[in-house]
């Protein structure tokens, strides 16, 4: 290397920073804002006081090393963590403005609003047909089967999916590849037609080519959905994200728009983790 | 000897002894396993021979054909026939198992639709909802009920709820199959339950999760997803729930009121082909076309819980394939 050149000349990761990414769309209003939540697991403290605007039709990353506390952050988002025994939460999650941890919020009605991939594809061994209409079916969200077909059509094509699969529907779902799987199990997730979809790692069990079909099929879903994707890749985020929150020990140490974190990151702990120094 | 032609030396002795030793150990267990399956069936062989006369002799035949075991007779008078009647023991024996299999019927059938949906709703209940200190407390106790010998059972189905019973459903007759069925299902459910209970219990975490984010509720996530992808095993515990009520002998013989009579009125006293074998054998004379009967009884259970253990066993089969994806 040159001794003249200085590392700042150089791009701190060796990635391409998203060339689609929206940041210059204003950003005033976000869809959700998370306000000094602090999660803890009986006495380990798993995310402490995070404050973070999560804004509309964007995607923001969530990246750390792990047991930083990304996935518990995640999962506050729509009370998972409830169904986890002795999790305790404090502070706000504000959803347009309205507290998802207020006593008496409907977590049935929140869960249908915020929607969740878990890292692991988990289709129910069921029909291809009855795990994308399982959201529908339960909420009583169509009145006919007719409604019900067009619905599950719907959601399938917008994972990209239903040219794979439309021949086979009723297969079980246990067929389908890693990959279809995962990209079933968005389906699944947008046919409820929720308002944030949360992504809890959903191509770390995946290989590189249906990896790619995810992220693509991300910059899509963005037009319609808040996107908040928690990742150990940092390319990926890199790639597919609007913002970026790092955490480290369960403390938020920077959150900005993606090109300027992996390019020009405000904390030196940032740099340190995205060049690699640790983590 | 060099140091190195020692150590082999040691290595290979160590591994001869060992592998001799695996030797042993494996034809112990061979052993053990050959005596258990020989067994069952020199067991099988045993009640076969007894049962055969019943299908072969002509000195059986003399006092009872096949037919007049399974087909209508023409017993009573013709004002009052009838048309299925077991009395062995007569002047003129009568050997229709008509009112025997229809009594073990009865009492199957109300011990099964009792046990089943409690048994699958408690299961469901200690998985889903209960929390960890009560679904360790609830298991081991049902369990215990397992325990319990069937004859204190019994004994508890006749002289506790059998009054019990007749007063608050005011029976004519105080014997029933409906308290033999009721007592049956104790005896029925912890071990439909267990099975039921390890069946949901194995159903990935993963799948009530993904329930749970799509907005469904608990209760939700437990009936639409958790039951059914827990079915195979639960249907695994039916069936050998079925084959122990068809099976069990001391409940139904205290508590049922052993009168053959051939109705399907479920107030009424019933005999099951189980009792009958444990009532009559100890009296009948040996050889005698009566006993050779009772063996025929006993084959015939024999048959038909192996027939059902079986269908049941390709039915689970069947149904877990088909949620692996297998098969449609």
């Amino acid at each position: 290397m040159n001794s003249t050149t200085s590392t700042r000349d150089f791009p701190l990761l060796k990635v391409q920073v998203s060339d689609r990414a929206s940041v210059a769309a204003p950003v005033t209003d976000p869809k959700v804002t998370v306000e000094s939540l602090t999660v803890r697991y009986g006495r380990r403290v798993a995310v402490d006081a995070v404050t973070l605007p999560i804004y509309r039709n964007l995607i923001t990353a969530i990246i750390g090393p792990s047991g930083c506390g990304k996935s518990s952050l995640l999962r506050a988002l729509n009370r998972m963590n409830d169904t986890i025994a002795g999790v305790q939460t404090s502070g706000r999650v504000l959803l347009d403005g309205q507290d998802i941890y207020t006593p008496g919020c409907d977590v049935i009605a929140l869960r249908r609003r915020v929607g969740m991939v878990f890292q692991q594809p988990n289709p129910f061994p069921k029909s291809i047909y009855d795990n994308v209409a399982f959201g529908l079916r339960i909420n009583g969200l169509v009145h006919s089967k007719a409604e019900l077909d067009e619905r599950v059509e719907r959601a399938l094509r917008q994972a990209a999916l239903w040219d794979e699969v439309k021949d086979r529907l009723d297969r079980s779902a246990l067929q389908l590849s890693g990959g279809e799987q995962q990209r079933l199990c968005i389906a699944r997730a947008l046919a409820v037609e929720p308002e944030v979809l949360l992504m809890d790692e959903p191509a770390s069990a995946l290989d590189p080519i249906s990896t790619a079909k995810i992220e693509e099929l991300m910059f899509t879903l963005k037009q319609h959905y808040t996107i908040v994707i928690v990742t150990h890749n940092m390319q990926q985020a890199a790639r597919v994200s609007d913002f970026t929150a790092f955490l480290l020990s369960g403390a938020l140490v920077e959150f900005n728009p993606t090109p300027q974190l992996f390019t020009n990151p405000a904390d030196p702990r940032t740099e340190a983790y995205i060049t690699g120094r640790f983590g | 000897m060099t140091i190195v032609e020692a150590a082999t030396f040691r290595i290979v002795g160590h591994s001869l002894r060992r592998q001799a030793m695996e030797l042993v150990v494996q034809a112990l267990i061979y052993l053990a396993a050959l005596v258990a399956i020989s067994l069952i069936l020199l067991i099988f062989v045993f009640v076969g021979r007894q049962a055969l006369p019943v299908l072969i002799s002509p000195a059986v035949h003399e006092e009872v054909t096949l037919g007049e075991l399974f087909l209508p007779q023409e017993y009573g008078t013709s004002e009052v026939p009838l048309r299925y009647v077991w009395q062995p023991v007569s002047v003129d024996p009568k050997y229709s198992l008509m009112p025997l299999f229809l009594g073990t019927l009865k009492v199957t059938l109300v011990a099964m639709l009792l046990a089943t949906p409690l048994a699958i709703l408690a299961a469901i209940y200690t998985t889903e909802f209960a929390p960890g200190w009560l679904r360790e407390t609830i298991k081991p106790v049902v369990e215990m009920l397992a325990g319990i010998p069937s004859v204190v059972l019994g004994f508890f189905a006749l002289i506790v709820l059998a009054t019990w019973m007749q007063e608050r459903f005011g029976f004519d007759y105080r014997l029933n199959a409906i308290t033999a069925g009721v007592a049956l299902a104790l005896a029925v459910l912890p071990i439909l339950y267990t099975v039921a209970e390890d069946a949901l219990g194995a159903v990935p975490r993963s799948y009530r999760q993904a329930a749970l984010a799509l907005g469904a509720s608990p209760w939700q996530t437990a009936w639409t997803v958790v039951l059914p992808s827990a079915l195979p095993g639960v249907f695994a515990g039916v069936v050998l729930g079925f084959g122990r009520a068809i099976g069990e002998t001391m409940i139904v013989l205290m508590a049922s009121g052993n009168a053959a009579i051939t109705s399907w009125e479920f107030a009424e006293p019933v005999r099951t082909l189980s009792a009958t074998i444990a009532a009559e054998l100890a009296e009948v004379v040996f050889g005698s076309p009566h006993y050779h009967v009772l063996f025929f009884i006993g084959l015939l259970l024999f048959a038909v819980t192996f027939v059902l253990n079986w269908t049941g066993a390709r039915l689970v089969d069947r149904l877990r394939r088909r949620l692996a994806g297998v098969e449609r």
